[in-house]
């Protein structure tokens, strides 16, 4: 939400400006406790109610998924996995999949228009849409393939962690919905407390690899998993297991934009002392000679 | 445009306006490719309408200059395609940059440094139309997977810095090497000239006649 915080922004991307420090707030996480999750999803229903968002109608796949994927309209998405456990048995894993809210946002990093994505001191990741521009670079920044672009206005969409409602002290509206407390919501701190009581009794119930799921990799994140088997994040509809901004998008929007523009500065700087120490190339008039001659003919003679 | 008494005719009519509506389409798109490369040059987008309008057009003025450099490559290649004099020549660039040609060898109708910016132009041209496509989502997004798209992203920074690094040697080499912008202008140049920096093209221009 743009600017309902604006004294809360702790980054903003392709800015320079220095955020507001005046004050301080916890951050927040939500605690996605999976082995809590029924499949229900009164999550993705609300998440649509609330934000008032009406994806459209799809053809049946032949799983649960539905929709299918992500998308402009659909911000979170149950996904569900058979799997067939080492006692061969079978396990269905049902994972709420969403943006991430991670402390390094990938998106933020790759996006080039000034405040089209911010982070707030608690810890949210939102999109701006008025300064979006649709290039669809926070698609190739996330590492968990989280913004879709509309083709209605070009422009990139996700989870905003219901931040209209957490700035008014509310709990997103998909935690609110949860039938099974499967969904918490409170201050990270918190969340990891409740996460590790959780974990504690997960492995008391035989799930010796319970964990929860908060990727250091990108910093931590502000949505974190209670996994049944933290070591195996992929068995989780391709979660991923040691989630980066790729060393690609590292490279494209760290070091390389200032050496490139030094280089190119240099280049044009290089080219002007060049005019100053040696001078402009001039025609001479013995060359007018020469060519004038050579051009009726007659420098061979 | 008449060549005047003296000169020599360098480039058509045609071959200047496809120069120059080449030209015109790598500033637009060195100019709206940068205000997306580098926050502190967003303010670029304003000469396109803003941040959608600069994303929307680039890859428009793209596609322009794949079709005006075609036409320009197939103009120009086979006076671009190297050869021995050119190794001769780039050994003796220290003289050349220092304004002094004398035992540099003769050189037709481009010299070896020229023909470094054509084919630097035109593999550069074809890495960025390559990259380009892969990453103007509007259209093309769903062919590619996010991997491939960022693999693109990067050539295609690389690459536009890499033919603007060119550009600026090609513009100031006509700055520098007085007596060149007419031949792009006009259409021709002095016999000076021509005796100066292309004396064997000169020779075998005056051959022709």
């Amino acid at each position: 939400m743009a600017n309902l915080q604006s004294l809360d922004i702790l980054r903003s991307s392709a800015s320079t400006e220095t955020p507001s420090r005046i004050r301080e707030q916890p951050e927040v996480a939500k605690l996605i406790d999976v082995s809590r999750c029924i499949g229900c999803k009164a999550c993705q229903a609300a998440c649509m109610e609330w934000n008032d968002l009406r994806p459209e109608m799809e053809d049946f796949t032949g799983v649960y998924d539905n929709p299918s994927d992500l998308n402009p309209s659909t911000w979170t998405l149950m996904r569900f996995t058979e799997w067939e456990n080492e006692a061969g048995n079978l396990e269905w894993l049902i994972r709420k999949d969403g943006c991430m809210h991670c402390s390094d946002p990938g998106c933020l990093k790759a996006c080039p228009s000034p405040g089209a994505i911010v982070q707030y001191s608690n810890g949210i990741v939102d999109f701006v849409s008025e300064n979006c521009i649709g290039c669809g670079y926070c698609v190739k920044g996330c590492p968990f393939n989280i913004p879709r672009i509309s083709t209605a206005d070009s422009k990139a969409y996700k989870c905003t962690l219901c931040s209209d409602r957490v700035a008014v002290g509310q709990a997103p509206a998909c935690a609110k919905a949860c039938p099974t407390g499967a969904i918490q919501f409170g201050s990270k701190s918190d969340m990891q407390e409740l996460a590790h009581e959780r974990i504690i009794d997960l492995n008391e119930r035989g799930f010796k690899q319970a964990g929860l799921y908060d990727p250091e990799g990108v910093g931590g994140t502000h949505v974190m998993y209670v996994l049944h088997h933290a070591d195996k994040p992929q068995i989780y509809a391709n979660l991923p297991d040691k989630p980066h901004i790729s060393r690609l998008v590292q490279l494209w929007k760290g070091m390389f934009k200032p050496i490139a523009l030094a280089g190119l500065a240099f280049t044009a700087v290089a080219g002007f002392f060049h005019y100053v120490v040696a001078g402009p190339n001039e025609v001479q008039p013995e060359d007018e000679e020469h060519g004038r001659k050579a051009l009726d003919g007659k420098d061979r003679a | 445009m008449k060549t005047p008494p003296g000169s020599v005719s360098r480039y058509t009519t045609a071959a200047r306006i496809n120069h120059w509506i080449t030209a015109a389409c790598l500033i637009l798109l060195a100019l709206s490719g940068m205000a997306l490369f580098h926050p502190s040059l967003f303010f670029l987008t304003g000469l396109f309408g803003g941040g959608a309008y600069t994303r929307a057009i680039h890859p428009w003025f793209g596609s322009v200059l794949l079709v005006s450099f075609g036409i320009l490559f197939i103009r120009f290649v086979r006076f671009n395609l190297w050869n021995s004099d050119d190794n001769r020549w780039m050994g003796k660039i220290g003289r050349v940059l220092a304004n002094d040609e004398e035992n540099v060898p003769e050189v037709g109708r481009y010299n070896a440094g020229q023909k470094l910016v054509f084919w630097g132009m035109t593999l550069l041209i074809l890495a960025l139309f390559g990259s380009g496509i892969v990453i103007w989502d509007v259209y093309f997004a769903k062919y590619t997977l996010i991997g491939q798209k960022r693999i693109a992203a990067v050539v295609h920074s690389l690459a536009a810095v890499g033919i603007i690094g060119i550009w600026i040697v090609h513009v100031y080499a006509a700055l520098w090497i007085k007596g060149t912008i007419s031949a792009m202008m006009r259409g021709s140049v002095s016999a000076g000239w021509s005796w100066r920096h292309h004396r064997k093209w000169l020779r075998e221009t005056a051959g022709r006649r």
